[in-house]
């Protein structure tokens, strides 16, 4: 069990990519998502009579955006207002593609769908290039750390499949992405037509100068980081399995996912925030009796010791236990349209602990043109991503979201509303270099 | 002791199971009254295997709450009591019957009571206090659903509002709602109809005999075949024909269709299923059919 590998290409080959798409409204997004549905063949043929009955274009075609603008307001709009989810496969692998809405006011939700991403593609419009909205984008995969990038540089089409139009974009991107912290060989970029099918599944002569893969190769190419088992093993707990059976009428066992790492039968744990040491006495999952369990395992654990351990507590490994803490430093990504408002009670969820919190400062906030860190800018407003000081009410065990991401995130909840208010990353994982425009 | 692991290697599976189980677990840590909705069909049938799983070797801490529309397949309603036998669980019935014939309910010109659930369902919910209720919703059924959060929050008329939907970050999931409120939550919302039946083959999961090819006494209607019942039908000029035919989802008799098939086994089924050309809800619900937006339209009155 310890060398199982939850994802990644295996001999079988057929694993699961999570990917989130994000672009500025009217790049064609949906018309991309539809395209790649449409093209793999993963559009059944009553969603496509649906489809095909909706279309107002004149040009015989069938609007492929309506396969994924599923709310009325959408379509009547004509955009994407929330975030949905769309699955394909091919004989290689399977996706799950979260598809974010280009509007301002909804960069929530590209930070939704960001955030359990292994890859994102970001669309341009070729006629109009890299605009505030791509920088935006770029800068919230870059914050969530999400490992690689494309470019898909829509529309291609309408500026006569120019290779210099392509190559000017595509630099610029780049520059940017790197100035966020991506390495070169992280980001793709590949020109496309989604609504001619240039490159999208099938690859187009009408691009001879593009000697890159379509989208759908990479896509079913690129490797997929699976969750870093090298990481230090994190165990938030999530309720307390205790039969009470006349066949077991002592079994206690803690459940919860594996955040981070692996574990083993005879490991030393300490349980956090009381740092009390035992050791793994059995993993179970269902009747089994495993060895061992890694990263995106949902077990069971039991512990030699009775130690009273409730739910919201976590059981790390002995030797690399966070010490908790009451006032730390973190990111914020601001999602509510309600600003950040200093001193007000808060609640912030931390794996399966929800405590009391209050944000005592905002230390800064991003600039998503310049990326320069405007000082002290007193609040935080929706889409706003900068640093604040928390306080909270009972110390936790955090981590640095750049060393284990599980454990370095949280919410921020409006304790009255019940509201999400903020994507939390612990530490400053913010990469805040002048890119020179 | 040594490890017994499924032998599905690196399979998706593993990964959707291990998410459904960790949803699981935290309705359970978080809410006081939850609930899995229960109608006997394939997709709840895996939210009781999942609960089973999550919280084993204590037993499933969840009742099943039915909402009988009275045009059940009599098959599902054995079924469905031989499920809540077996897991020890409580059954909770709301009853589309016993609105009818009170008056609190009028049943539709065209016979179909799949609409008329959303009321008992609504109170049940109400009476019963449950804050959480989980269902067997996917989001590869329909578009509107593909826009569903994990955990959805509903007013306390029920009501979904997509405008509202709070951000689903991370495997973080917010819970909070008010007095009255309460969360729909999805488990399955990552896996496709595929993953479904796979699960089921590799889990040995029993389903209602409906699912599995046999020969029925059916008349077409709008393009589906349809079981002869008290929910109407034949009409004059229907005709009644016996066929060899399985369902691919468990609803009301009045609007879920019936498929031609042979496949007697879970791997013809699994077959089935790869090769179909039609969704599950186009090949076999009259009532997604009703306009653009109807699944959208009844999600938004509080329907599942």
């Amino acid at each position: 069990m310890g060398d199982t590998k939850r994802s990644g290409a295996g001999p079988s080959g057929h694993d699961l990519l999570r990917l989130a798409t994000a672009g500025s409204v009217d790049d064609g997004k949906s018309t991309l998502v539809g395209r790649l549905l449409y093209d793999t063949k993963s559009v059944l043929a009553d969603q496509l009579e649906a489809v095909e009955r909706a279309s107002k274009s004149t040009d015989g075609e069938p609007d492929l955006s309506l396969l994924v603008d599923g709310l009325r307001s959408e379509r009547e709009q004509g955009i994407t207002i929330d975030v949905a989810y769309r699955y394909f496969a091919t004989p290689r692998r399977s996706f799950v593609l979260a598809d974010t809405p280009g509007h301002v006011q909804y960069t929530r939700n590209t930070v939704t769908g960001a955030s359990t991403a292994a890859l994102a593609v970001l669309l341009v419009d070729a006629r109009h290039g890299v605009v505030e909205q791509t920088r935006r984008h770029t800068a919230v995969m870059a914050l969530l750390r999400v490992p690689r990038l494309v470019l898909a540089v829509n529309k291609i089409d309408l500026v006569d499949y120019d290779e210099a139009t392509y190559l000017t974009i595509t630099k610029e991107f780049r520059d940017h992405a790197v100035a966020l912290g991506y390495a070169e060989d992280a980001v793709v970029t590949i020109p496309v037509s989604a609504k001619k099918g240039d490159n999208v599944v099938v690859g187009s002569d009408r691009t001879p100068w593009h000697d890159g893969p379509t989208l759908l190769d990479h896509l079913e190419t690129v490797p997929v980081d699976g969750p870093d088992e090298a990481a230090p093993f994190r165990f938030p707990v999530q309720t307390v399995i205790r039969p009470r059976s006349a066949e077991l009428p002592d079994y206690r066992g803690y459940a919860g996912l594996v955040a981070a790492g692996s574990v083993s039968v005879g490991d030393e744990v300490v349980v956090l925030p009381d740092g009390q040491r035992t050791t793994v006495e059995g993993i179970d999952r269902y009747t089994s009796s495993l060895d061992a369990a890694s990263a995106g395992d949902s077990v069971v654990l039991r512990l030699a010791h009775d130690l009273g351990i409730a739910r919201g507590a976590v059981i790390v490994a002995a030797g690399s236990a966070p010490e908790p803490v009451t006032e730390f430093t973190a990111t914020l990504a601001w999602l509510h349209d309600k600003p950040l408002t200093p001193g007000r009670r808060l609640l912030v969820k931390h794996g399966t602990h929800t405590v009391q919190a209050m944000i005592t400062a905002v230390e800064d906030r991003l600039d998503i043109q310049t990326l320069a860190l405007d000082a002290d800018p007193g609040t935080l407003e929706i889409n706003d991503i900068g640093h604040v000081a928390i306080t909270v009410a009972e110390p936790l065990p955090l981590d640095d979201y750049d060393t284990v991401a599980a454990t370095g995130s949280f919410l921020v909840i409006d304790p009255q509303a019940g509201d999400t208010l903020a994507a939390g990353l612990v530490g400053r994982p913010l990469v805040a270099t002048p890119v020179d425009a | 002791m040594t490890a017994t692991l499924p032998t599905t290697g690196t399979d998706q599976l593993d990964v959707l199971e291990s998410e459904a189980i960790h949803v699981m677990r935290e309705v359970a840590g978080e809410f006081d009254r939850p609930v899995i909705l229960f109608s006997g069909g394939k997709d709840s049938m895996l939210l009781v295997h999942l609960a089973h799983k999550a919280f084993w070797p204590a037993p499933i801490p969840f009742p099943v709450l039915h909402v009988d529309t009275g045009h059940n397949f009599d098959e599902v309603i054995t079924f469905r009591d031989a499920v809540v036998e077996r897991y020890g669980l409580t059954l909770e019935v709301a009853s589309v019957q016993d609105y009818i014939d009170d008056g609190r309910l009028s049943e539709r010109a065209d016979g179909t009571r799949n609409p008329l659930q959303t009321t008992p369902l609504l109170d049940a919910i109400a009476e019963h206090r449950h804050d959480a209720v989980f269902g067997g919703g996917r989001r590869d059924e329909e578009r509107a659903r593909a826009k569903e959060r994990i955990f959805s929050l509903r007013t306390a008329f029920g009501a979904w509002e997509p405008s509202r939907q709070r951000p689903e970050l991370w495997n973080l999931y917010n819970g909070r709602h008010k007095a009255g409120e309460h969360v729909r939550v999805f488990p399955l919302s990552n896996w496709t109809e595929l993953d479904v039946w796979r699960y089921i083959q590799r889990e040995d999961i029993d389903l209602p005999t409906i699912y599995y090819a046999h020969t029925r006494d059916v008349f077409a209607r709008d393009g589906m075949w349809l079981t002869s019942g008290p929910w109407g039908g034949p009409r004059d000029g229907e005709q009644v024909l016996s066929k060899s035919v399985r369902y691919r989802t468990v609803g009301d008799g009045s609007c879920t269709g019936a498929v031609e098939s042979t496949a007697t086994t879970l791997d013809e089924v699994l077959a089935e299923v790869r090769e179909s050309r039609l969704t599950e809800r186009g090949a076999t619900r009259a009532d997604d059919r009703l306009s653009e937006a109807a699944m959208e339209d009844r999600k938004k009155e509080g329907y599942f």
